[in-house]
């Protein structure tokens, strides 16, 4: 092994993973089936091979997941005897905690919210791992590696701790918990050119495939009972791929004919529309993302 | 694969957004959603020209006051290198922003505007960066387009900031001067026709044939003890393992080392990352180390070679950047995070505050404000196993923690 050959940012993330297990209590790894916290979990087997992972993992559901996602989801964590914890937004709806939206572009995705801190507070985490990286998002460039968050689960950008070299400070009060970013400092393109080099195996919707769609504000929407659709909006069959998945009702498809990970690595390095350019939920105001992190949003 | 991290100084409005905007541009990194809100805003905001700098500036709360407020990260790629840049911005806090950028990065860029010329900030700039020892500064003179490309005035700043190098510290920093235009592009990423006088490189050129061993100090190994995994399953029931990162140097199967604090010695068996063993682990890599004898550490013991030992120590004075708004004060008790260890410290003394801009002014006091730098002595209640700063990056600095609000407080280099 030499310092030429190595990935830094893989084994920057492993740095972090290991920081986790030793300075915290009750981790959890947020798994939401996606591309990035697939590579999380494969992160996070290297750092502690031969061991098992020292944490589980949680999923939020928000009920309108692609059923592809759910699927590789159950299987991944059978085939590596990982403990998954699957908390519904669905649930919150019941208890009257959070109110479904309608209209054209209703989604289940910052309901979200609700339901992670009422688990964070249930399971008394006090570390939550996500897959966030800060190039995906301008309020995200400033996010911490360790994150720490108040009771109410909000971020205050204004008060964050300075990260010195390699020294990551999780000192926390009862009550506070930590986001931790393992792979912040990843571009999309090193998550799949990682993907690629690694032979992860992710789940079938980011390879292009034939789907139901329509067109909405020059974006793919999937045509699917969880999706809000306008009757003069045209049903198409397609060939497309997803670049991020997350609720139906906020991930848009981009045409491909990218059937496996060596065309999606070529058509990402190519494509100039950014991942975030796919999630609907992002364009309907530029400070969205900001505005819904303060909130607690992951 | 390369990865390389660059720390950018200059204050308001020397064109530091625009120059990053600029470079992205010219890379062809900004996608196509990025630059049509650029060209939206813009025209919105009624400029004739494109407004690079709204490529990097961030939340609402800034956008509002039209500044940027802590350490941004903006990525690009070449085809040769992964590029991070740490965007530091230029007001009150300044000093503590900077000085978090630049302990994460291996190259900066100090920015100057050309019809200014070197100011007091400048030399803040400088002292910083020189202070963190980073390898390989880039002093950008922009705005080269508004005196109208002179080589006289480029020369002028050129030498008015040689007599500054003359008084730096770190004498073997790299320093290369580059007439830009971040507005118009001149010597950004494409070398420009109107500097026919200048005959170095571009900024990006530059960094992209920058080597690593013109950005790496290196030094002697050490690894810090992260994490012990002991999976006692049936297939590794005896394995125990020594998680961490190795710093400074190359560690060695076969090597023969010493545990810290115990100074117990023994051999490295293996050396895994992730399942597969190797017979060296690189500078910089988290690797699993196995010993020959069973030996018991816990995170924050330490390995060295045996003929390599830190000092071990329970005093030091270290030059302390102070990052909060409560006062350092002598007597005060902190946590001192050194690599994943951790120790108390108190306060023992004060020497003098250091003015960072080379005036050397130097002010007795026994207290310290936000963004002050001074020499400070420690006690500590337990001995850490550094090395000074000037030999090593990683092992001779420090973060300090209060132990009430848990916040990351102050950062130390020790002397
Ligand atoms: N003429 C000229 N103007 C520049 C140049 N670089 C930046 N500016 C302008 O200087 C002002 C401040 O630039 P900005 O990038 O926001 O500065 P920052 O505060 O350092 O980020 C803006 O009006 C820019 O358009 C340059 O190279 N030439």
């Amino acid at each position: 092994m030499d310092t030429a050959h190595i990935n830094p940012l893989e084994n920057e993330a492993i740095y972090i993973f290991r920081e986790v297990a030793a300075q915290f209590e009750r981790p959890v790894l947020l798994f939401s089936g996606g591309k990035d916290s697939i590579t999380l979990v494969r992160l996070a087997q290297k750092a502690f091979w031969p061991a098992k992972i020292p944490f589980p993992l949680m999923h939020i559901d928000t009920g309108h997941n692609f059923p592809e996602t759910i699927e590789f989801r159950d299987r991944l964590v059978k085939e590596l005897g990982l403990e998954l914890i699957v908390r519904n937004v669905q649930d919150s709806i019941d208890q009257g905690k959070v109110k479904e939206e309608s209209g054209r572009y209703s989604s289940r995705n910052s309901l979200q919210t609700t339901t992670l801190l009422d688990a964070i507070e249930e399971f008394k985490f006090d570390a939550c791992i996500g897959g966030a990286r800060r190039d995906e998002e301008k309020a995200r460039a400033k996010e911490r590696i360790f994150s720490v968050r108040d009771d109410f689960g909000q971020w205050d950008e204004k008060n964050q701790r300075p990260e010195l070299f390699d020294m990551l400070n999780g000192q926390i009060e009862l009550g506070q918990n930590v986001r931790v970013f393992p792979i912040s400092n990843w571009t999309e393109l090193d998550v799949w050119s990682y993907i690629e080099k690694e032979n992860i195996e992710i789940p079938s919707i980011y390879f292009a495939h034939k789907r139901k769609v329509f067109l909405r504000d020059g974006l793919i929407w999937s045509h699917s009972d969880y999706v809000y659709q306008e009757e003069d909006e045209e049903v198409l069959e397609r060939m497309v791929r997803f670049r991020t998945v997350g609720d139906m009702s906020c991930t848009a498809a981009v045409f491909s004919e990218a059937k496996d990970i060596a065309s999606v690595v070529q058509e990402i390095r190519e494509s100039t529309i950014s991942e975030r350019g796919a999630r609907i939920d992002d364009k309907r105001s530029e400070a969205a993302m900001e505005k819904r992190k303060q909130q607690g949003y992951f | 694969m390369e990865v390389l991290k660059i720390a950018t100084a200059g204050s308001v409005d020397d064109g530091k957004s625009t120059l990053i905007g600029r470079i992205l541009y010219d890379t062809k990194s900004l996608t196509t959603d990025k630059l049509e809100a650029i060209e939206k805003t813009s025209k919105k905001n009624g400029y004739d020209y494109l407004d690079f700098s709204l490529a990097t500036d961030g939340l609402v709360a800034e956008r509002e006051q039209g500044i940027t407020i802590d350490v941004a990260h903006i990525y690009f790629s070449t085809a040769n290198k992964s590029y991070i840049i740490a965007d530091t911005p230029g007001h009150v806090e300044y000093t503590r922003n900077m000085v978090t950028g630049a302990s994460t990065s291996q190259a900066a860029i100090i920015l100057i505007d050309a019809r200014k010329g070197v100011i007091e900030q400048t030399n803040r700039h400088f002292f910083i960066n020189n202070l963190l020892r980073i390898k390989d500064v880039v002093v950008a003179i922009n705005k080269m387009d508004l005196v109208d490309y002179s080589e006289e005035r480029y020369n002028e700043i050129k030498a008015d900031f040689e007599q500054l190098m003359d008084k730096r510290e770190y004498r073997d920093q790299k320093i290369t001067f580059i007439p830009v235009s971040a507005l118009k592009g001149d010597n950004v990423v494409n070398i420009s026709e109107r500097t026919p006088w200048y005959s170095g490189t571009t900024l990006l050129e530059h960094f992209e044939t920058l080597d690593r061993k013109d950005i790496f100090n290196v030094g002697t190994p050490r690894f810090p003890v992260q994490y012990v995994i002991r999976p006692k399953t049936d297939a590794h029931h005896d394995f125990r393992g020594f998680a961490g990162k190795v710093y400074g140097g190359e560690l060695s199967v076969g090597d023969e080392v010493v545990a810290l604090p115990s100074q117990t010695r023994s051999k490295i068996k293996d050396i895994y990352f992730h399942d597969k063993k190797y017979q060296t682990a690189a500078r910089r890599s988290s690797v699993t180390i196995t010993l020959e004898d069973e030996i018991n550490l816990s995170r924050g013991d330490m390995l060295v070679k045996v003929n390599d030992l830190p000092t071990i120590e329970k005093r030091f004075t270290a030059t302390v950047s102070w990052m909060d708004s409560q006062q350092l004060t002598v007597g005060n008790k902190y946590i001192i995070q050194h690599g994943v260890n951790k120790v108390l410290a108190k306060i023992d003394k004060v020497h003098h505050k250091i003015e960072p801009d080379y005036s050397g002014v130097d002010t007795e006091v026994d207290s310290l404000g936000m963004n002050d730098i001074a020499e400070v002595s420690f006690q500590l209640n337990k001995p850490i196993y550094y090395d000074k700063f000037k030999d090593h990056r990683t092992n001779g600095s420090f973060i300090l923690i209060d132990p009430n609000s848990n916040s990351t407080v102050g950062a130390g280099f020790i002397s």
